[in-house]
């Protein structure tokens, strides 16, 4: 166990490494910070004098130190547009994306397992074809028309749900904003939940059946009908559990997929998220807030994979991490 | 085996070959595929022959007239002759710039899967093959790739060179930057695939003889080896684009793919996005659908090459 | 009454080009305590066979005739849940592979325990003495810990041990085994086989042995069947079918066998493969490769003719006996 977290410690260091190299470089080279903190009424001297006062003539290399032990303190600079801390800005919209990816991935593990395993167990039933005829449908439309879709039916045409924004939150735990003990922050939730849950629910339904459908033919499940146990025990012990692993792996690579959608799930609904955020960010060429965002992206994209093999290991009684 | 099959048959032209094939014969008895293939193939010429079919040039400012927009399709009752789809904000012509719209999308999903194709298959050819050390490191490579997602890797990508170089500058380039970056950072997935399928045929004694006779490393990989991991790649080729095409629309809402100027049908979409509360849903449903059905078929085809040609799946 | 008793039965795959039988016309009969050995090439019917007798073909086979009648009861007819009483309860199963055959994320003990509390209303506490007891049955060496142990823990010939331990759990009165040693180690086939034979006799368990290595049949077994293209075409007690087979393909086989031919004789094979299921010539299905091809063999299935305490489905050995006849009522 202990070996897994330092190995998983030094992985954890090299992408941070490398994603602060690139941050960095972004830093470097995009915009001028002069110009954004003294405007252009300033003559070229004094902006020679200011630029070897901020050390922006260093070398790269001493820059970018100064950078990483910046960052290592938590200061990744100033918000251009804010004139707050990136950091704080960033961290304090992280809430509302958790709770976004949250009821999302609530939603398709609640509907992904039943439906994959119904239509692998059942392939030739009505309802399968169903499901999988509206899986088909669900990978091939891409998640802001979904978002649109839905806005356009619930909100514009039914006029059921919020079209935009968090709605009310509530304060938890002294910082976090939260939408989930609230009705109208629920309300907010469930379409931009549903539209992220669109894109990964069809593909994790279709992983499932396929995954299973293989497990359902192999020997060890074929000797556990022979044993005469009861085909739940067969259905949701044997073959599930085994399913599970390939599910799970792939479950740790669309994490990058989901980060990814909820930057265009934000965007349509206006969520005040940090896919939002960074969007605005881009348009603005706040570059300090850009960074900011990369970086806690690859602190998730960490922490997550992280969490993600420990899963598998528990799962998986081959993978050994826990030293049994 | 039977005595029959060394008996050589007088060799049967390509075309006859292709009509006794399993590959064929499953295609005449399925409606689906034929269907989604015969959508594809009218989407392709639509795409081909846009400039001659499109009763305006949407790129050409002098025919657009402001006074025109938001004209809803010619059935509604606002609707006018001119315009069969209605018009967009700026009011050009709906069904012009979906046809060019089309256009655009099917080239740079093509061509980033071309990109994809290439590099994958250089890459998986070589992990496969050379094996070893090379093979670990390359696909380690692939894992780490792959584990950032397109759509992740592409956004900031692009945010950064929008933000640096400008908004004009990126304009021009814009599809060449969708091409590259989505054909990038795509590879692993033929790569992987190609090398399991290598490491297959590796183990065949026609690799084995060929190499007995003396032929070279590189004529054995593409002489040889690439010609049977054909089926995986045209499987993953014909999801790839549909992906692909999904990814252009998806960076084209977000404003970082396709200018409005030089629309794909992500940014048609987009642009439409903000006049659907004011009711005029056309700007945007009607590009989506062709969307979604361009995406549709394309998959429709590629689960059903996958059924056809990876028997694997139907083992009894 | 027989224990159990196989009658006409034929089963079919439905493909997308049509059903294709996989077995037809199989009869047979198991007393209690026998020992029958099924042999045939690989892809002649044995292992479908030895499915079918507790219906657990996978689809898109079907049983669609005949009877496997256990104790009076068809099992082809029964419901669901009724079948699943007699799996692994009365009749079980050991299957080729010991590696694919353990689920790889349970223990040996759930594996074990959960076989027990599906037949018996018992405590999970006594399940696991059980367990413990058929491992020590098998001689494994310190059960206690295997029984916490997931499969990958263990060597293949342990594995199997298991197995067999999991297949003598409830004291079956039938035990099906499929190519029980063939994925073992060569230096430990006869070591699991002579384990699962004693076992066997002990607890007076009737075995069905799947097996294409004629030596272990003529070995261990009382009573035999010749497996061709789906069709039995030869059946009776071992020792006469070892020592005067009837049926040219069975002749084909003995005369493979080195054990049987003498020093310096070349072993002779039969020429050709056995032709896949789709494409089973009409008549007799071994009439290409036979080497006494009569006209009749290509036009007819042969029926089969009980010759001495065997029974062999061969126009030659038909009327090789008709001749017979004629000649004694002369």
């Amino acid at each position: 166990m202990i070996a897994f977290f330092i190995k998983r410690f030094f992985q954890a260091v090299v992408v941070m490494f490398v994603i602060s190299l690139i941050s960095f470089s972004i830093q470097d080279n995009l915009g001028d910070p002069l110009r954004e903190l003294v405007g252009q009424a300033v003559s070229e001297e004094e902006r020679q004098a200011l630029r070897d006062e901020m050390g922006l003539n260093d070398p790269f290399l001493v820059q970018y130190v100064r950078f990483a032990k910046n960052a290592l303190q938590g200061d990744l600079g100033e918000s251009y547009f804010f004139k707050e801390p990136a950091l704080e800005v960033i961290l304090n919209k992280f809430p509302a994306t958790l709770e976004l990816v949250i009821g999302a991935t609530f939603i398709i593990v609640l509907f992904s397992v039943p439906l994959g395993v119904y239509s692998a167990i059942k392939p030739q039933s009505v309802f399968s074809k169903a499901v999988m005829g509206f899986s088909i449908v669900g990978i091939s439309i891409p998640v802001f028309l979904t978002a649109i879709g839905l806005i356009y039916l619930f909100s514009i045409e039914l006029g059921w749900m919020p079209s935009y924004g968090r709605g009310e939150t509530v304060e938890i735990l002294g910082f976090w904003e939260s939408g989930f003990f609230t009705q109208d922050g629920l309300e907010h939730l469930i379409l931009p939940c549903f539209t992220l849950a669109s894109i990964m629910l069809p593909l994790f339904i279709r992983l499932i059946r396929a995954e299973m459908m293989e497990v359902l033919q192999s020997e060890y499940v074929k000797f556990a009908w022979a044993k005469g146990i009861s085909p739940r025990r067969i259905y949701f012990l044997h073959a599930l559990k085994n399913t599970m692993l390939p599910v799970i792996t792939v479950g740790g690579v669309q994490i990058g997929t989901m980060v990814a959608y909820t930057i265009l799930t934000e965007t349509v609904f206006q969520w005040p998220g940090m896919g939002f955020l960074f969007l605005e960010a881009v348009n603005r060429v706040d570059t300090p807030l850009i960074v900011a965002y990369l970086i806690v992206v690859g602190a998730i994209f960490v922490v997550t994979n992280t969490l993600v093999d420990l899963i598998y290991g528990l799962v998986n009684p081959t993978v050994k991490l826990a030293g049994r | 085996m039977s005595d029959t099959s060394f008996q050589m048959d007088p060799q049967p032209s390509a075309w006859q070959r292709f009509k006794d094939s399993h590959f064929f014969h499953s295609f005449k008895i399925d409606r689906v595929a034929q269907l989604s293939f015969l959508i594809f193939i009218t989407y392709v010429i639509l795409a081909l022959g846009a400039p001659l079919l499109s009763p305006y040039d949407p790129y050409d400012l002098s025919q657009v007239d402001i006074l025109d927009s938001e004209i809803p399709p010619s059935w509604e009752e606002e609707g006018d002759e001119r315009f069969y789809l209605g018009t967009d904000a700026q009011g050009r012509d709906m069904l012009s710039t979906i046809l060019y719209g089309t256009r655009v999308s099917l080239t740079i999903g093509i061509c980033a899967v071309l990109l994809q194709a290439f590099l994958g298959i250089v890459i998986g050819l070589t992990a496969g093959y050379v094996g070893g050390r090379v093979d670990s490191l390359l696909m380690r490579f692939a894992d780490i790739q792959l584990s950032f997602s397109t759509m992740m890797v592409a956004i900031i990508v692009l945010a950064v060179f929008q933000a640096t170089f400008g908004t004009e500058l990126y304009q021009d380039l814009a599809m060449i930057m969708l091409i590259l970056v989505i054909g990038i950072a795509e590879w692993p997935q033929y790569a992987r695939t190609i090398r399991a399928s290598v490491l297959a045929e590796k183990k065949k004694e026609y690799v084995d003889a060929a190499r007995v006779m003396g032929f070279g490393r590189l004529r054995i990989m593409f002489r040889h080896i690439l010609p049977n991991t054909l089926s995986p790649i045209l499987v993953i080729s014909t999801v790839q684009v549909a992906n692909a095409i999904i990814s252009e629309a998806s960076l084209s809402f977000l404003g970082l793919g396709m200018p409005v100027s030089q629309p794909s049908l992500g940014s048609l979409i987009s642009s439409g996005f903000e006049y659907i509360f004011s009711g005029s849903w056309w700007i945007t449903v009607i590009p989506g659908v062709v969307l979604v059905v361009l995406v549709l078929v394309m998959n429709l085809l590629g689960d059903w090459m996958r059924d056809v040609l990876n028997p694997k799946l139907y083992k009894g | 009454m027989a224990l159990l008793e196989v009658k006409d039965l034929e089963v079919c795959f439905g493909l997308r080009s049509g059903a294709v039988k996989a077995l037809r016309e199989i009869n047979f009969s198991l007393e209690r305590g026998e020992r029958l050995g099924i042999v045939g090439e690989s892809g002649a019917g044995k292992s479908v066979l030895g499915f079918s007798i507790l219906n657990l073909i996978s689809r898109p086979g079907y049983i669609s005739k005949g009877a496997v009648n256990f104790e009076g009861q068809n099992l082809a007819d029964l419901k669901p849940h009724q079948l699943r009483e007699i799996r692994g309860n009365r009749i079980s199963m050991i299957f080729q592979d010991p590696m694919m055959t353990l689920n790889p994320v349970l223990t040996i003990g759930q594996q074990m325990v959960e076989c027990l509390l599906a037949h018996r209303k018992m405590r999970e506490s006594d399940a696991r003495k059980i367990a413990l007891q058929k491992l020590q049955q098998v001689q494994i060496p310190s059960p206690e810990t295997r029984l916490d142990q997931y499969p990958h823990e263990l060597s293949g010939g342990m594995r199997q041990r298991i197995v067999i331990a999991i297949g003598l759990l409830l004291d079956p009165d039938v035990i099906i085994a499929d190519e029980p040693t063939t994925a073992l180690d060569v230096t430990i086939q006869a070591e699991i086989m002579d384990l699962m034979l004693n076992l066997c006799e002990q607890n007076n368990v009737a075995l069905i042995l799947i097996t294409h290595d004629l030596g272990v049949v003529s070995e261990v077994t009382q009573n035999m069947m010749v497996m061709y293209a789906g069709r039995v075409i030869e059946r009776g007690p071992t020792k006469e079918i070892i020592n005067d087979p009837q049926h040219p393909y069975t002749q084909g086989l003995m005369n493979a066998l080195p054990q049987m031919a003498q020093a310096g004789q070349k072993l002779n094979q039969i020429k050709g493969a056995m032709p896949p299921l789709q494409r089973i010539p009409t008549g007799c299905a071994f009439n290409p490769r036979c080497e006494y091809v009569m006209e009749i063999c290509r036009h007819n299935l042969p029926d089969s003719t009980v010759s001495g305490n065997c029974r062999v489905a061969c126009h030659m050995v038909a009327e090789m006996k008709r001749e017979q006849a004629m000649g004694d009522e002369v």
